[in-house]
C-alpha cells in the first residue's frame, strides 16, 4: 500500500513539475509549484524526514509562495511567448539527467540498510551515542545544532544575508535617475516606509470575516510558533520552523490589516535588530565557549556538566536561528509590500 | 604558542562574520568602512600567522564545536588553503583602505552599513570555503559568498541600471553551479557515508571505479567550472565585473574566482587524488583545450571592448586559462605555477581595477571614449595603470612574467609536441595581451581629451592603495623568494598527499 | 530492479525538467520557478538516501528494536532549503528592480535593450 501511494505522489510530482513547465499564466504557475513542494513534504513525511517535511511545507509551500505571488503583484502575471531556441537546453539537461541516470545504476538500492551511508560510523554515532552525549530525543536537532552545528550558524547567516539583500536591493530609489533622488534621501533612508500616514493603505476595511478570523486566528499562529520554538528538542521542529511560523502571523496580521498597523507594531528598524542580533546570539554562544576555554560552539564547557551544557547551547542557537528566521521574512516582506507602496504611490 | 593562535582558524572567519551584523545596525559611511577594514586586516594578520606556522611545522586542524572529525566539522589550515587565505584577506585589506571615497561615489552614504555588511559576510564566505575540510560546509560558505555577492553587484544600478541584469544573471547562473556542486557532494555521501574530505580522500582508492564516482566528478568540475567563470562557462563574468561597483569589481578579481580554483585544485589533488584524475579519468584532455581556448579567445575578445573594464574581464577569464592549465599539467611545476598564478594575478588585477575605478571617480565613466587623453588629465594613475599593463601581459621583473615562467617550464617538461605547442599558444596570447594594453596607452596618451572632459588627479586616498598594489606587483616580480617559496611548499604538500 | 531505483529516477525527471525550465525559458520568473524545482529535486535526492526500509524518523522513542532513518541527511537538506528560500527572495527581489529599470522581464527584450543603449 506504501508503495502505492508513494508511486502515486511521485508520479503527481512529475505531473505537476511538467504542468509549471507547460503554463504561460505566472499566477498558475507559482500555485503549481506551491502544490510540488507541498507534495513533496508529504514524500518527505513517507520517507521519515519529519523535520525536513515540516521545512518544506513552511517554505516551499509557503513563504515562497507568498514571496512569487508578492513579486507578481508588482510585475504582472503574463509570460510571452518565447522566441528563445529550445532546442540546445533540452539537450544539455537530457545531457546532464542521462549522466545522472547513468550514475543510479550503481549507486546502493533505496531503504537497504547496509548501503555506505547506513552503516557509516557517522550514522552510527548520531543514533546509539548522541541519546547519551547530547541526550535530546530528536537526532536531527542534535545533529543539526551540535554536532553540525557550524553548518546551522551558516545557514543562519545566509538567512540574515538575504534579509539584508533583499533590504538593499528593494530600499533603493525607483527610476534611473537614482543617484540624484538617492543623494536627497539618503539622511532619513526609509522614510517613506515608516511612519506616514496614508489611510489608503489600510488593506479592506470592509471585509469583516477575514479580519474576524484572523484576530482569533494570530494568537494561536504565535503560540503555536513559540511551541515549535521550543519544543524542536522532542519533536519535529525547531528555530527554523518556528521563525516561519511566527513571521506568518505577523504576515497574515499586514495582509488583514495593512502594512502601516504592522509596521507601527515592528517597525523596520526594530526588525533589522532582530535580524543582527539571532546571528549575534548564536555566534555569542560560540564565543563564550571559546572564552571558557573551549573551541567554537563546544557546548559541553557552558556549565559544569556536558549534557546540561549541551542543553543551554542547542536552545539558545535555536532561539537565535528563530529569531533571524523571523526577521529576515518580516524583512524580506517589508521590502515587497514596502515597494509595492512607493509604486501605488507614484502612480505607476 | 598562545592561546589566541590555537583560535586563528576559526578567528580568521569569525571575525568578519560577526561583524557583519554588528555593520548592518550602524548608519553613515564611516563607521561601518572602519570595523570592515579593522576586521579585514585581523582577519589577514591571523591568516599570515596560520601561513607561516604551517610552512614550518605542517597542518592544524581545528576541531568547531570540540566534535572530532568526521562527526563534526573540521578546519584544516595546511599550506594551500593558508595560502588562499591569506591572498583573500590581504586583497581585502588593500581594497578597503581604498573603499571609502571611492564607494560614495557609487552607493549613498545611508546603505554603507549594509554595504559593509554583505562585503563582509562575502570575505567571511570565501575564507569559510578556503579553510573548511567538510565537504557540505563548502557548499554552505559558498552560498554565503554567493548570495552576498549578487547583491554586492548589483549596489552598480546606481550607475547603470545593467548592474541589476548583471546580478540576476550571475544568480541563475551561480545557483545552478552551486546545485551541481551539491549533488556532486551528495553522490560522494552516498557512497561513502561521510562528509569529511579527508575521510572520504581515505576511502577513495576503494570505490573510485563506480559510476557514481565518476558522475560526482563530474557534477563538481563543471560546478566549480562555473563559479570560477573557466571558458565556456564564463558568460556571467565580463557582465558582473564591468556593472558592479568599482571596489566590488577590485575585490572579486582578486579572490572570488580564485576560490573556485583552490577548490578544484583541493579536490583534484586531495580528494580525487592526480593519478585518478588525469590517470583514469581524461581530465587533462578535457581541461587543456578549455584552457588554451581560454586564453587565446578571451584575450582576442578583450582587445574589442569599448568598456575598460570589460575588457579587463575578458583578461581575467583569459588569466584563468593559464591557472587552468597547470592544473591540467597534473605536474608538481604546473600546479606551483597556477598557485603562484592565484597570488600574481590577484594582485595585478586588482590593482589595475583600483586604478580604473580612479579614472571613474574622476570622470565618471569607464569608457574608452571617455577616457581618451586620460594620460594628461590624470597622469599619476594613468602611469600605475601602465605599469600594472605591463605587470599582466608578463615582462620580466613582474609577477606576471615570474607565473608564466613557471608554467612554461612546465608545458615544456612534457617533453613532446604538445608542450611546445603550449607555449606558443601562452606567447601569442601573451602578444594578445600586448595589444590590449597598448590600445589604452594610445588612447591615454595619445589621443586628445574629449571637450570639457573632467581633469584633475584622484584624491590621494584612491591613489596611495593602488600604489601600494602597483609596488606590490613589481616587489612580487623581483623578490620572489617568498611567492614561489609558499607556491612550491604548497604543490610539494599537494602531490606529496597523493603519494 | 525497478523500484530500486525508482526514486533515483523521479529524482532526475525533475531535475532535467527544472534546468530545461531555467535555461529554456526568457521570463525572468518562469527561470526562477525552474531554479526552485531544480533545488527541490536535489532535495528529494538526499532524503532518499537517508531512508531504510521499515524505519521510522529519527526521533528516539523509548521501545526495544526501533530502526531509526539516517538523521544527516535531513539535516544537510534543512540547511539546503533555507539556502534555497534566500536565493529565491534575493532573485525575486532583483526581478522587481528589473521590471521597474527596464519595464520588462522577459530576457529577450532586455538584452534588445541593452544592446541597443
Amino acid at each position: 500500500m506504501e508503495e502505492f501511494t508513494s508511486v502515486f505522489l511521485m508520479l503527481l510530482l512529475v505531473a505537476g513539475a511538467l504542468a509549471v513547465l507547460h503554463v504561460r499564466n505566472l499566477f498558475v504557475a507559482t500555485m503549481l509549484l506551491s502544490a510540488v513542494s507541498f507534495i513533496m513534504a508529504l514524500i518527505f513525511v513517507m520517507l521519515d524526514a519529519v523535520d525536513v517535511a515540516f521545512t518544506e511545507a513552511a517554505v516551499g509551500a509557503g513563504i515562497s509562495t507568498v514571496l512569487y505571488l508578492g513579486t507578481l503583484a508588482l510585475v504582472g502575471p503574463h509570460e510571452k511567448s518565447s522566441t528563445k531556441k529550445t532546442a540546445l537546453p533540452l539537450l544539455l539537461s537530457l545531457a546532464v539527467g542521462g549522466v545522472l541516470i547513468y550514475a543510479t545504476f550503481e549507486l546502493p538500492t533505496v531503504g537497504s540498510p547496509d548501503t555506505p551511508v547506513q552503516t557509516s560510523r557517522l550514522t552510527d554515532r548520531f543514533l546509539n551515542e548522541s541519546p547519551k552525549e547530547i541526550a535530546v530525543p530528536n537526532i536531527v536537532t542534535a545533529v543539526l545544532a551540535s554536532y553540525r552545528g557550524f553548518d546551522t550558524f551558516g545557514e543562519t547567516t545566509v538567512i540574515f544575508t538575504a534579509g539584508i539583500a533583499v533590504l538593499l536591493i528593494l530600499s533603493q530609489v525607483r527610476g534611473r535617475r537614482e543617484e540624484d533622488v538617492a543623494i536627497e534621501e539618503s539622511t532619513t533612508p526609509q522614510s517613506d516606509l515608516t511612519a506616514e500616514e496614508d489611510t489608503s493603505l489600510q488593506a479592506s476595511p470592509h471585509d469583516l470575516v477575514p479580519h474576524v478570523v484572523s484576530k482569533l486566528l494570530i494568537p494561536f499562529v504565535l503560540l503555536f510558533g513559540f511551541y515549535v520554538q521550543f519544543h524542536g528538542d522532542f519533536g519535529p521542529g525547531g528555530g527554523f520552523q518556528a521563525g516561519v511560523i511566527f513571521a506568518a502571523g505577523f504576515i497574515l496580521y499586514s495582509l488583514v490589516f495593512g502594512l502601516e498597523y504592522t509596521k507601527k507594531l515592528l517597525p523596520l528598524r526594530l526588525v533589522e535588530f532582530f535580524l543582527a542580533f539571532g546571528v549575534l546570539l548564536y555566534g555569542g554562544v560560540g564565543v563564550v565557549s571559546m572564552l571558557k576555554g573551549g573551541n567554537f560552539l563546544d557546548y559541553n564547557l557552558l556549565l559544569a556538566s556536558p549534557v546540561a551544557g549541551q542543553h543551554l547551547g542547542i536552545l539558545l542557537v535555536e532561539l537565535g536561528v528563530g529569531i533571524t528566521v523571523t526577521a529576515a521574512m518580516l524583512a524580506i516582506f517589508y521590502g515587497f509590500a514596502g515597494r509595492s507602496e512607493t509604486n501605488n504611490k507614484s502612480g505607476a | 604558542m598562545s592561546s589566541l593562535f590555537t583560535q586563528a582558524p576559526i578567528l580568521a572567519i569569525i571575525l568578519p562574520l560577526l561583524s557583519a551584523p554588528i555593520c548592518a545596525l550602524f548608519r553613515g559611511a564611516t563607521f561601518p568602512w572602519a570595523l570592515t577594514t579593522i576586521v579585514s586586516a585581523l582577519s589577514f594578520s591571523f591568516s599570515l600567522d596560520l601561513l607561516f606556522h604551517v610552512a614550518e611545522y605542517g597542518a592544524i586542524s581545528y576541531e568547531i564545536g570540540g566534535w572530532a572529525p568526521p562527526w563534526g566539522i573540521e578546519y584544516i589550515a595546511d599550506p594551500l588553503s593558508a595560502f588562499v587565505m591569506m591572498v583573500i584577506s590581504g586583497i581585502s585589506t588593500g581594497v578597503l583602505l581604498y573603499a571609502r571615497e571611492s564607494i560614495l561615489k557609487e552607493v549613498p552614504a545611508s546603505r554603507l552599513g549594509f554595504f559593509f555588511a554583505a562585503y563582509l559576510l562575502a570575505l567571511a564566505g570565501m575564507m569559510g570555503i578556503t579553510i573548511t575540510g567538510d565537504a557540505f560546509n563548502i557548499f554552505v560558505f559558498l552560498e554565503i559568498t554567493s548570495l552576498s555577492s549578487y547583491v554586492l553587484i548589483s549596489m552598480g544600478a546606481g550607475t547603470d541600471r545593467r548592474a541589476l541584469t548583471a546580478a540576476f544573471q550571475y544568480l541563475i547562473v551561480g545557483t545552478i553551479g552551486a546545485t551541481f556542486i551539491l549533488i556532486g557532494v551528495g553522490l560522494l555521501y552516498v557512497m561513502t557515508g561521510t562528509l569529511n574530505i579527508a575521510d572520504i580522500a581515505s576511502q577513495f582508492d576503494t570505490i573510485a571505479d563506480t559510476r557514481p564516482i565518476r558522475a560526482a566528478v563530474g557534477f563538481l568540475m563543471v560546478g566549480f567550472a562555473i563559479k570560477l567563470a573557466m571558458f565556456p562557462f564564463h558568460i556571467w563574468l565580463p557582465n558582473a565585473y564591468t556593472y558592479a561597483p568599482n571596489i566590488v569589481t577590485a575585490f572579486f578579481a582578486g579572490t572570488a574566482t580564485k576560490v573556485s580554483v583552490y577548490l578544484m585544485i583541493r579536490f583534484i589533488y586531495s580528494m580525487f587524488g592526480a593519478d585518478f584524475s588525469f590517470g583514469e579519468l581524461p581530465l587533462t584532455t578535457i581541461l587543456m583545450p578549455l584552457a588554451v581556448v581560454a586564453f587565446l579567445s578571451m584575450s582576442v575578445v578583450a582587445i574589442f571592448q569599448d568598456n575598460l573594464k570589460r575588457l579587463l574581464a575578458f583578461s581575467s577569464v583569459a588569466q584563468l586559462g593559464y591557472m587552468i592549465l597547470g592544473i591540467a599539467l597534473a605536474s608538481e611545476t604546473g600546479l606551483t605555477a597556477s598557485i603562484l598564478h592565484i597570488f600574481n594575478h590577484a594582485i595585478v588585477k586588482t590593482g589595475l581595477f583600483l586604478t580604473v575605478g580612479a579614472m571613474f571617480y574622476v570622470t565618471g565613466s569607464t569608457y574608452l571614449k571617455d577616457l581618451a587623453g586620460i594620460g594628461q588629465r590624470m597622469p599619476i594613475t594613468t602611469f600605475g595603470f601602465v605599469l600594472g599593463g605591463l605587470a599582466l601581459i608578463g615582462v620580466p621583473l613582474t609577477p606576471g612574467f615570474i607565473s608564466k615562467w613557471y608554467l612554461v617550464q612546465g608545458v615544456l617538461e612534457r617533453g613532446d609536441a604538445i608542450g611546445y605547442g603550449l607555449a606558443i599558444a601562452m606567447l601569442i596570447s601573451s602578444l594578445f595581451a600586448v595589444i590590449y594594453i597598448w590600445r589604452i596607452v594610445e588612447l591615454a596618451y595619445f589621443k586628445p581629451s574629449p571637450e570639457g572632459a573632467p581633469t584633475g588627479e584622484a584624491p590621494l586616498t584612491l591613489i596611495i592603495p593602488c600604489w601600494i598594489f602597483i609596488f606590490g606587483s613589481f616587489y612580487f616580480g623581483i623578490e620572489t623568494s617568498m611567492s614561489v617559496g609558499f607556491a612550491e611548499t604548497a604543490a610539494k604538500f599537494l602531490m606529496g598527499a597523493v603519494k | 530492479m525497478f523500484f530500486d531505483h525508482f526514486y533515483y529516477w523521479i529524482t532526475v525527471i525533475l531535475f532535467v525538467i527544472g534546468l530545461y525550465t531555467v535555461m529554456s525559458r526568457s521570463n525572468l520568473i518562469k527561470k526562477m520557478i525552474g531554479l526552485s524545482l531544480f533545488q527541490i529535486s536535489v532535495f528529494l535526492f538526499y532524503i532518499t538516501m537517508g531512508k531504510i526500509e521499515g524505519g521510522t524518523a529519527p526521533i528516539i522513542i523509548d521501545q526495544p528494536d526501533v530502526v531509526y532513518s539516517n538523521p544527516l541527511p535531513h539535516v544537510l537538506i534543512l540547511t539546503a532549503i533555507v539556502v534555497g528560500v534566500a536565493t529565491t527572495a534575493l532573485g525575486l527581489a532583483l526581478v522587481v528592480r528589473i521590471k521597474e529599470a527596464f519595464d520588462t522581464i522577459d530576457e529577450e527584450e532586455i538584452l534588445q535593450m541593452e544592446e541597443t543603449k
